[in-house]
């Protein structure tokens, strides 16, 4: 789901739908405009989803007076700047209608599962008080939500007030006329129905239940269409997207060059002190064998033995080397059988389940793999568990690890190193990491990278099964 | 030396339809250059069981090893290419997987022990057992576990029936069944 992808790259194709409605002064044609109507659309409304929408719109339709309110505020406060008095005001003002609208976009999405990107935050309340003002009248966000505060009432406050009107007046017809209609008078109607006898009475009764129905049955679908109004008005520019998605970047490929060189290091000196010294030693050990074959062949063959043993130690040096820089089983086999096989490894009863329909892109197996190899040594050092599932699987263009221990959890991801280079790495390729570790445990720790499946014929180890390093083979 | 081949869907081939006494495979074959070495011998001993295959390859993973003794036919062995420099070893590997029995690479042994430290599943052996235990489940017989620890036949024969007692595992006679239960008690 995008909306799990976190705020620091959430900014994919879904903003690029957005263009029109962001610019726009969001009265257009409803172009472009989606609504990710995650809850509430698949299932059948219960009666209890639609009675929990319908309190939602109440407090919408309150609200919408504080929202006209705030508006007004913001307004008066504007025409006091030309006598000067409105600057010391402004900046109060304007962060009180973006507490407003920051609540509207955290209902919305809780309550639909449609995402509002936050515009910027206000210019920080510093340096000297006119120029505050100023700062705030040169930004962009604030006039949006000002705008969005005199839109709001209108089009918001008076679609979520259709429910609440159809069912107020629906109860009044099957609740209460039915007891009051005689003191009405003549001329009590309701809606179509002249009100004047027991029967009619009845008729407008069971008028008054449809209204009620038919309320209750709106109260989501208002609540949904309420949700792309406010995403229209409260998002943030397509160019603040696209600014934060370009520091994103920015910051990434930083890392990504900080992470290669000092890989690079890394590999220059495992070199330089394994490998290549012990091939040095082997090289002057020969040297020496070949000086003493003459005249003490008991001495050379001595050297030569560990001639042998050194070469032995150089190529498991190289082995050792290349394993850290790419498991060659990552290459054989893909994502899947390279996390069983850190699985056999682990001192810990690993089970691996992996439903990858075929190959992920290199760069996506290559942190994925270290990712989980880090969170396998995480557990087996500091969780206390005895077991870990390791679960793997490729769904609407994310790739999802969720490595879970049975451990005494509370473990804090802002301590461990070996994490934040795992964080570190995930993040060039779009990734997040989400660990869950409550104090008594168990911790689980959820990781996300955007990818598709390269289309690659699947090959039979990377078919859903399940291994076990326990297992009884 | 009844074929040569140089790529996996020819090796799959040969194996097949020669059906040699004893196949001595790379892993990392043509055209891949992958792991079709360990698919063709895989897949040519599902057809005919305990066909003997030596695996060699430049790495060892335990994934592999678990998936050639998974059958637990026997006849199979799997080494790092550098123990071919240990000629008299790796004679005695080919010797020992054609007649049915079972070779694993010192280095996978390595790790299971070190697993099995860690889990304490071997903590009661003792060092010299423990030495014993290694070299019984990297595939070696009781003589040549002999001549590499430097003892008597007799202590082997000692240390061996400690072993199985104390990590409750039935004894064999049979050197290959005795492999595979050391391996199966390590994978635990």
């Amino acid at each position: 789901m995008a909306a799990g992808r976190g705020g620091t790259a959430g900014v994919g194709a879904e903003t690029g739908a957005e263009t029109g409605a962001g610019t726009g002064a969001g009265t257009g044609a409803g172009t472009g405009a989606r609504v990710d109507a995650r809850v509430g659309a698949g299932a059948e409304p219960t009666a209890r989803a639609q009675l929990r929408a319908l309190a939602r719109c109440q407090r919408l339709s309150l609200y919408s007076f504080v929202v006209s309110a705030a508006g007004a505020l913001v307004v008066g406060v504007l025409m006091l700047l030309p006598i000067g008095m409105g600057r010391p005001l402004l900046p109060g003002a304007a962060r009180a209608l973006r507490r407003l609208s920051d609540r509207y976009r955290s209902w919305t999405e809780r309550w639909t599962g449609t995402r509002i990107s936050p515009p910027e935050p206000l210019p920080p309340a510093e340096g000297p008080r006119h120029r505050r003002a100023v700062r705030i009248l040169g930004d962009d966000g604030f006039w949006r939500d000002l705008r969005w505060s005199w839109l709001e009432p209108w089009t918001g406050g008076l679609l979520v007030a259709v429910p609440l009107w159809l069912v107020g007046y629906g109860l009044f017809g099957a609740v209460l006329q039915p007891f009051v209609w005689p003191w009405l008078g003549p001329g009590n109607w309701y809606a179509f129905v002249l009100v004047d006898s027991t029967a009619s009475m009845l008729a407008a009764a069971v008028l008054g239940l449809l209204f009620t129905g038919a309320g209750l049955r709106l109260a989501p679908t208002a609540l949904e269409l309420h949700a792309r109004w406010s995403r229209r008005a409260l998002v943030a520019p397509y160019t603040t997207e696209l600014e934060r998605r370009i520091e994103h970047l920015t910051d990434t490929r930083a890392e990504a060059l900080d992470a290669r060189a000092d890989e690079l290091r890394r590999i220059e000196r495992d070199l330089h002190d394994g490998a290549q010294a012990r091939l040095v030693a082997v090289g002057m050990a020969l040297d020496e064998a070949t000086r003493l074959l003459d005249t003490d062949p008991g001495g050379a063959r001595a050297l030569l033995r560990e001639v042998r043993a050194g070469s032995a130690r150089a190529l498991q040096d190289l082995r050792d080397l290349v394993h850290g820089i790419h498991p060659p089983i990552l290459t054989d086999r893909g994502l899947g059988d390279a996390v069983r096989s850190l699985a056999l490894d682990s001192f810990l009863d690993v089970r691996v389940t992996a439903d990858l329909p075929g190959r992920l892109p290199a760069p996506v197996e290559t942190a994925a793999y270290f990712a989980v190899a880090e969170l396998l040594a995480n557990a087996a050092k500091h969780s206390g568990g005895r077991e870990v599932t390791v679960r793997l699987a490729h769904a609407d263009g994310v790739l999802r690890a969720v490595v879970a221990d049975d451990g005494h959890g509370g473990a804090d991801p802002e301590r461990g190193t070996g994490l934040r280079g795992v964080v570190r790495r995930l993040g060039t390729v779009d990734g997040t990491l989400a660990p869950h570790s409550p104090p008594g445990g168990p911790t689980t720790v959820t990781l996300e990278i955007p990818c598709e499946i390269r289309s690659e014929i699947p090959c039979a180890s990377s078919s859903p099964r399940t291994s076990s390093s326990s297992g009884t083979a | 030396m009844v074929a040569a081949v140089d790529n996996g869907p020819a090796l799959l081939r040969a194996l097949r339809e020669r059906e040699p006494d004893v196949a001595v495979v790379d892993i990392r074959l043509p055209p891949g250059f992958t792991d079709e070495g360990l698919r063709a011998a895989l897949e040519a001993r599902r057809s005919r069981p305990a066909l003997p295959v030596l695996v060699l390859s430049q790495y060892v993973d335990q994934l592999y090893a678990q998936e050639l003794l998974a059958d637990g036919d026997g006849a199979i062995g799997y080494l790092l290419k550098d123990r071919v420099t240990h000629t008299d070893q790796f004679v005695d590997a080919v010797r020992t997987v054609a007649g049915g029995g079972t070779v694993m690479d010192p280095q996978v042994i390595a790790k299971l022990l070190a697993r099995g430290d860690a889990r304490g599943t071997t903590a009661e052996l003792t060092p010299r057992e423990h030495e014993v235990l290694r070299l019984m489940a990297e595939g070696r017989s009781n003589a040549a576990i002999t001549h590499t620890l430097h003892i008597g036949e007799s202590a082997v024969a000692k240390h061996t029936a400690s072993i199985f007692a104390k990590l409750r595992i039935e004894a064999s006679a049979d050197d290959n069944r005795r492999v595979l239960a050391v391996l199966a008690y390590l994978k635990r």
